[in-house]
């Protein structure tokens, strides 16, 4: 079934009693092509690609609770493409162009809302640090401008320039940047795939990876086992325990990010602003609320639920930077599953066992990669050789120490990304 | 959240920093790069479970192991990082 | 309508507030709910999507109707709860949502619309033109979504943040509660007793019952009596219990003072971290509505708050009533009315067979089955046999049974557990540590049972505390008489709501189900079912026994969504308070900082500290000026700055040397006693973690010094590796940073000026240091420079620092010299090519930086095995110094390096400048940065694009060191 206004109207006269169901339920199967572990929205993205891009539509996707319902509907729902170390550039560049053409590409709309996104600086040094970006956001071929405080003001007269503890020296504005209704891009993807033929498969959770001489085989679910010629893992939050079950021990440990949610008010954010001195961020729903968040909680965790002393920091960096919100009241809290790797950045790779992909370790950055991670792992098990866009995000990269991508320069310690 | 300093007792969480694993007690000797070196720095068990990990407290200096729970958060003890290594 | 000689309001206070503009009159003790319904106005709000005229629904702070926005300017407050508001004289509530007034809103043509604004609607339109979601539609729905408004005045920073700690935290001061409180307070335990209410006693403020022979209210103040009089219970009413952390923490907020006009010096609110050994829960339960058609009427309320209305505040809600429920607590809401001398013209029970009290009109099976009034209830359509086809009434009150408050005891991720003979989801035992529910919060739905339920629990609690538990009985209280059939929604013509605020209903419940959105979270993302104000409190048991219904499936298979703090919404301002201005973070200052204001200096950031950026001297209109006069001054004469911000650690131990072996990659243990040497920490990693010097003070006994910027980072990491990594090394480690005052002496002229500081200055060879008397008293004296030339730098006990700085600074100026800041420092360390953060930027190797010569072959050290991976020393980005080639007015910090002639694309990309200035010592721009395999293209020509500035050098690339390659300057 088509989408379009015409048949909202038409609907509408006639008691919303012709729309049909949004995707099947289908029974498993008992064998696939590929089997994706994890709907969430790497794993619908890439299900959509698969069929798409590559005709591979003999596809399950298997998730263990309900569609969407991990990190891509726990989040801050951010896209951007503003990054400066090679692999990370030429990644988020190709996914922002995926979102700029996504509502036409899936007949959805996921809201994509180009809002503009700007990064603050508080000193000499940290605009040129932004600067350093910007040149090599405009060296990808993506949109930069750097703002001096006037430039800031002239957006957001709100923040407080005189008495906030870090003033505002200027930013870095990315009017490409914004944000997109996070469920509807899974929503979006999980119905583009369904329509294509793959089976989303919900209530299953996968329980063993079926691996014979180095080859895999299928998986053991808790509807069965299902055969498949190739297997990918896309569980961010639970990346660590999936590939156990392939024998991996992965660089990755999961951290508790928390953001909150205020009551619906009457517009006041336009664009999505980001206090780094503050470790604070946020912009404002199209229902109202604002939407906000800081840092980790910085203790592993796999709760999806945090505590208090990072949710008073980000208030805190809120009434610092615009105390104009301070009667804004907070509705919501929430807390994601992060899978934070070692420098930061993501893995998208093969794996030692022929036939099984690995897409995990996306910290606190996946969102705005579901587009073109779903786009590039379907590359990857295609043909086997990685996307252009995303060739660097090697599992080997740590081992090796070539191409790590730590973007915040802050080591090899997992919760500093 | 609230952990327990051996030397201080019971204190808000705000007073610690998390650093990880208790892996980190265990450096390998080699001076040689290695697969070891590999497991030391980035690949984690990662527990959704039980785990042992290390925290500084940031009031007294200490460094401490807390055996802490990653899916209830609930802690079972906590001891001084040179008892935790012999 | 006020009744006579009811409620516990204080008619000796008359009160008067405005609500759009009119004044009105109430009591000390109303909430603008109360004071309005006492009026007569039943219309206080809109709803979010379809704009439906609104009233009052509940007495609580759940309320999804009536948000008002209070007060104007700085103080606005959007979305405050009519019911949870107390009145105060002066006091200004507007309603909100509405324009241009709340009786004639323009935007009520959403509500004609509505058939074609089912759920998720937009997920299927507004996506062509590709280019107008965000120029046409997503302007429109922003301006029409959003409820009340934000001021756009800096909100004032009023509240407070504060910790309390407890033996017992009991949550909620009903029935339940108190007795728990007293319980545990009579075994001793510390208790506090969290009331959200203004005035403690729940629900019996709002019933017409006895306990323990008294009326209910006077049986509360005779417990609150004894409570108040023991020391060890802190009752904090006006205090919402928000959310269940970790180990017995639990938030709560304090409205402080919100319902006095003068706060007297108080705050506002106060946000609290309650760390709890025990916590009882006895949050009592929440009453849900029934979804027929039409029910979102003002005038249609929750049959509780009508008695709370009527017995807590005086109020009749209407002046003809009917009652619709079914369950038995409905029946007490047509009693108790009738009693008041109220009309009531029936009580329609869903359940066939029961009988009413008497002389009330009882139509048991009957439904009510649409509605009218626009503004407000005019009259109820029935359907049952028996029943009249119309009931003309204003005001219906409605009862769908009751809900446990099961909220805290869900935050950790527990569900809650459905128990059928009451057809409600209990709070789960054990799912939060030590948080006990009971009463209501457990199910136990009469007083009776209620107060026992408060002594069992705090009986428990007291066991976990080791207390014995003192036996006190529960009074005699009603018992037993809560029956309930559910009836989740009344089929017929017309929209039936679930969740009133954002106007879902079960049409949307149903359609999301056939869109096969039936999982309970699908149904909530796609309907926006609880996700307003109110998080579906009133709603959400109802919408998932609509989707339950829809697909087949009971009502636990069905599920409920995740239960998130906070319990009731929290202002920023309250967990964000004392944070605006300089409140964020802590200010650091120098001793040397009033002196360095009083010279004129501007003050910059650097990390938390304050440091001067330059010395302004007359005549100089811009910083340059003053900042190459500094520079000059320097090179020139002398210049002193204070350096007292980096980190300085004392190592301490007979194994001193050689924990700082493990720690550097250079030796330090080799280090003669009144020696000074560079260090290079890296991290386990083999990245470069900070640089600074190592003085030997003792034969035992090292100052370490750090960068500003990782003092802290550094003292942690040595603190690991001394008690994690290498416990057997004896040595002590103590951060002195804040001890001692330091100030770099540096120029031809520093010996001199030295000479007339220090009490018989040593003699001291380039990376020297000593201790050494200045001015009489101890200090020290290092022989060390970050700019290039014969530089000290001067030690003393912080006490003493202002006034050496003061004596350096006016003995330089003696001698053509002065104080110098940050920008000269910098200059001259770009011109000495001298890496600061800007470049050890934590993605560098000493191999990059030209150190790799540091690493020592011949021992372990941090940092060394992971520094040989082939990544960190193959194709790399290596620090070179850039020069312009021919006229230039700047390198960009920033800017890219790319090869003449190539594009300034990714692919090109050949590194990026760090830092730059311009040098008044070589007359030129001058810049650092990393360029791929730079050290072996000094002599090329490079660009540096800023293409962010429109800017672009032709550079030659060169060493980092442009002035004084071979250091004779410093080592003099």
């Amino acid at each position: 079934m088509r989408y379009s206004g015409f048949r909202v109207l038409a609907e509408g006269l006639r008691g919303q009693r012709g729309w049909a169901p949004v995707w099947r339920d289908p029974e498993p199967k008992p064998e696939y092509d590929v089997v994706i572990i994890g709907g969430g929205g790497h794993g619908l993205s890439t299900a959509y690609y698969l069929a798409k891009t590559h005709g591979i539509t003999n596809v399950a996707v298997l998730e263990k609770g309900y569609l969407g319902g991990g990190n891509v509907g726990r989040n801050t729902t951010i896209v951007r493409a503003n990054y400066f170390l090679p692999g990370n550039q030429e990644f988020y560049s190709h996914s922002l162009k995926l979102w700029e053409g996504l509502e036409q590409e899936l007949n959805y709309n996921a809201m994509v809302s180009q809002r503009g996104i700007i990064g603050l600086c508080h000193s000499d040094g940290q605009r040129d640090a932004l600067a350093r970006r910007g040149n090599a956001i405009l060296a990808q071929g993506d949109d930069a401008e750097l703002l001096d405080r006037k430039g800031v003001e002239r957006l957001l007269p709100f923040l407080d320039f005189d008495n906030h503890r870090f003033p505002v020296y200027g930013g870095l504005l990315q009017r490409r940047g914004g944000t997109a209704r996070h469920d509807a891009v899974a929503w979006g993807y999980a119905r583009g795939a369904d329509r294509r033929g793959v089976d989303l498969i919900q209530r299953c959770e996968v329980t063993g990876i079926d691996i014979e001489g180095g080859v895999v085989r299928g998986v053991q679910t808790s509807r069965g086992g299902i055969r498949a010629k190739k297997v990918a893992i896309v569980v961010a939050g639970r990346s660590s325990q999936v590939a156990a079950m392939a024998g991996m021990r992965l660089p990755i440990e999961s951290h508790v990010l928390q953001a909150f949610v205020s009551e619906g008010l009457k517009p006041v954010i336009d664009n999505v602003i980001s206090f780094g001195m503050g470790h604070f961020y946020i912009s404002q729903s199209d229902k109202g609320g604002l939407v906000f968040g800081g840092d980790l909680d910085f203790y592993a965790s796999y709760a999806a639920r945090g505590n208090l002393p990072m949710a008073e920091h980000v208030m805190e960096a809120a009434m610092s930077l615009m105390p104009m919100i301070g009667e804004a009241r907070v509705l919501r809290s929430w807390g994601g599953i992060m899978d934070m790797t070692p420098d930061g950045s993501p893995i998208i790779d093969k794996t030692a066992t022929e036939g099984l992909y690995l897409n995990c370790g996306w910290c606190y950055g996946g969102f705005k990669a579901v587009p073109a991670s779903g786009d590039a792992l379907a590359h990857l098990i295609a043909t086997d050789r990685p996307h252009e866009a995303a060739t660097k995000f090697r599992l080997d990269r740590f081992a090796t120490g070539r191409g790590l991508m730590d973007e915040e320069g802050t080591g090899a310690q997992h919760n500093l990304h | 959240m609230r952990l327990t300093c051996p030397f201080c007792g019971t204190r808000d969480r705000r007073e610690f920093t998390y650093r990880g694993d208790a892996v980190g007690l265990s450096r390998p000797a080699s001076t040689e790069w290695g697969p070891d070196w590999d497991d030391y720095l980035h690949n984690r068990d990662n527990p959704a479970g039980e785990t042992r990990e290390l925290w500084y407290h940031d009031a007294c200096g200490a460094w401490i192991e807390v055996t802490r729970d990653t899916l209830t958060h609930e802690v079972a003890g906590s001891r001084p990082v040179a008892e935790a290594r012999r | 309508m006020r009744l006579e000689g009811r409620g516990l309001v204080d008619r000796d206070r008359p009160v008067r507030f405005s609500f759009d503009g009119t004044d009105y009159h109430g009591f000390r003790g109303d909430t603008v709910a109360s004071a309005l319904l006492a009026s007569g106005v039943r219309l206080m709000g809109r709803s979010f999507k379809y704009h439906r005229p609104r009233g009052v629904v509940t007495a609580s702070s759940a309320e999804p109707n009536a948000l008002l926005t209070i007060g104007s300017g700085a103080g606005q407050r959007p979305n405050a709860r009519a019911t949870m508001e107390e009145i105060f004289d002066g006091l200004e509530t507007r309603s909100q949502n509405a324009w241009p007034s709340l009786r004639y809103d323009a935007m009520e043509v959403n509500d004609l619309l509505s058939p074609f604004l089912s759920a998720g609607f937009y997920y299927k339109t507004f996506m062509w033109p590709k280019r107008a979601w965000e120029a046409l539609y997503e302007p429109i729905i922003r301006r029409a979504a959003g409820l009340g408004a934000l001021s756009g005045e800096t909100a004032r920073d009023e509240n407070e943040k504060a910790f309390a700690h407890c033996d017992l935290l009991v949550i909620g001061a009903g029935p339940t509660g108190l007795m728990a409180a007293l319980a545990a307070a009579r075994a001793g335990a510390d208790v506090i007793l969290a009331e959200e209410e203004a005035r403690a006693g729940g629900r019996l403020l709002s019933e017409a019952e006895e306990v323990g022979g008294l009326p209910g209210v006077q049986w509360v103040g005779s417990v609150l009596g004894e409570l108040a009089a023991m020391p060890n219970v802190r009752l904090m009413e006006r205090t919402t219990v928000t959310g269940a952390y970790d180990q017995g923490t639990f938030g709560a907020l304090e409205r402080v003072a919100r319902h006095v006009r003068e706060a007297r010096g108080a705050p506002r609110e106060c946000f609290w971290r309650i760390a709890a050994k025990q916590a009882v829960l006895a949050t009592g339960a929440l009453e849900r509505g029934i979804a027929f058609p039409g029910n979102d009427r003002p005038g249609v309320m929750q049959a509780g708050a009508v008695r709370t209305y009527l017995h807590r505040y005086g109020v009749a809600a209407g002046k003809r009533v009917a009652v619709f429920g079914n369950n038995d607590d409905a029946h007490r809401t047509a009693r108790d009315l009738a009693e008041a001398g109220v009309r009531v013209l029936g009580l329609i029970d869903a359940r066939p067979g029961v009988e009413g009290p008497e002389g009330i009109p009882t139509y048991a099976g009957a439904r009510v089955t649409g509605t009218w009034g626009r503004m407000g209830l005019t009259a109820i359509h029935l359907d049952g046999a028996g029943a009249p086809r119309q009931l003309n009434v204003d005001c219906l009150a409605v009862s769908g049974g009751w809900d446990p408050a099961v909220h805290l005891a869900c935050h950790h991720g527990g569900r809650p557990v459905w128990r059928e003979e009451i057809a409600a989801f209990v709070a789960p035992e054990g799912a939060v540590p030590g948080l006990r529910p009971a009463g209501a919060a457990a199910g136990v739905f009469d007083t009776g049972g209620c107060l026992a339920d408060g002594v069992r629990a705090a009986g428990e609690a007291l066991d976990g505390l080791g207390l014995t538990a003192p036996d006190v009985p529960a009074p005699e209280a009603e018992a037993g008489g809560y029956r309930v059939t559910p009836l989740w929604q009344v089929p017929g013509r017309g929209r039936a709501w679930l969740d009133l605020q954002n106007d879902v209903t079960v049409k949307d419940v149903k359609l999301a189900a056939r869109e096969n959105f039936r999982s309970v979270e699908h149904m909530k993302r796609y309907t926006t079912q609880g996700m307003a104000t109110d998080q579906g409190k009133g709603s959400n048991v109802n919408a998932l026994a609509v989707l339950a219904e829809a697909t087949g499936r009971t009502i636990p298979q069905t599920g409920t969504t995740t239960f998130r703090p906070p319990y009731v919404p929290v202002s920023i301002s309250a967990m964000g308070a004392g944070a605006s201005g300089a409140g964020f973070a802590p200010e650091r200052r120098t001793v040397s900082d009033a002196a360095s204001r009083a010279m004129g200096a501007p003050m910059i950031e650097a990390g938390l500290w304050f440091r001067p950026s330059y010395f302004p001297r007359a005549g100089e209109r811009t910083w340059r000026d003053a900042c190459d006069r500094e520079v000059k001054m320097v090179r020139g004469q002398v210049g002193v700055c204070d350096v007292s911000t980096l980190g300085k650690i004392e190592v301490v131990g007979p194994d001193a040397g050689a924990f700082l072996d493990f720690l550097y990659t250079g030796t330090m243990s080799k280090l003669a006693v009144g020696r000074v040497r560079y260090g290079l920490m890296l991290r386990e990693d083999g990245h470069v973690m900070d640089d600074g010097t190592a003085a030997r003070l003792a034969e035992d006994r090292y100052l370490v010094t750090t960068t500003t910027a990782a003092a802290g980072q550094v003292m942690a990491h040595m603190e690991f590796a001394a008690q994690a990594l290498r416990p057997e090394l004896d040595v002590a480690l103590t951060s002195v940073t804040e001890h001692w005052a330091q100030f770099a002496v540096a120029g031809p002229e520093a010996g001199r000026l030295m000479a007339t500081a220090v009490d018989e200055m040593p003699e001291l060879a380039f990376m020297g240091c000593t201790p050494a008397v200045i001015c009489g008293v101890p200090g020290r004296v290092f022989r060390i420079s970050f700019c290039g030339e014969l530089g000290f730098e001067i030690a003393v006990p912080a006490r003493y620092g202002e006034s050496l700085f003061r004596l350096l600074v006016s003995q330089a100026e003696a001698l053509g010299g002065g104080a110098y800041g940050m920008e000269a420092l910098n200059v001259m360390r770009i011109e000495k090519g001298f890496i600061t953060h800007a470049e050890i930027h934590g993605r560098v190797t000493a191999f990059d930086i030209g150190m790799q010569g540091m690493m020592s072959t011949k021992k372990d050290f941090i940092g060394r095995a992971a520094a040989t991976r082939p990544g960190l020393t193959e194709d790399r980005e290596e620090l070179i110094g850039l020069r312009p080639v021919g006229a230039a007015k700047a390198i960009n910090a920033g800017a890219h390096l790319f090869a003449e002639g190539a594009a300034p694309i990714r692919e090109n990309d050949q590194g990026y400048v760090t830092s730059n200035c311009y040098s008044p010592t070589l007359g030129t721009v001058l810049a650092l940065g990393f360029l791929r395999n730079g050290r072996a293209r000094h002599g090329e020509r490079i660009v540096a694009e800023d293409g962010l500035r429109g800017h672009r050098t032709l550079c030659e690339v060169t060493g980092p060191v442009a002035f004084d390659p071979g250091g004779e300057r410093m080592r003099g």
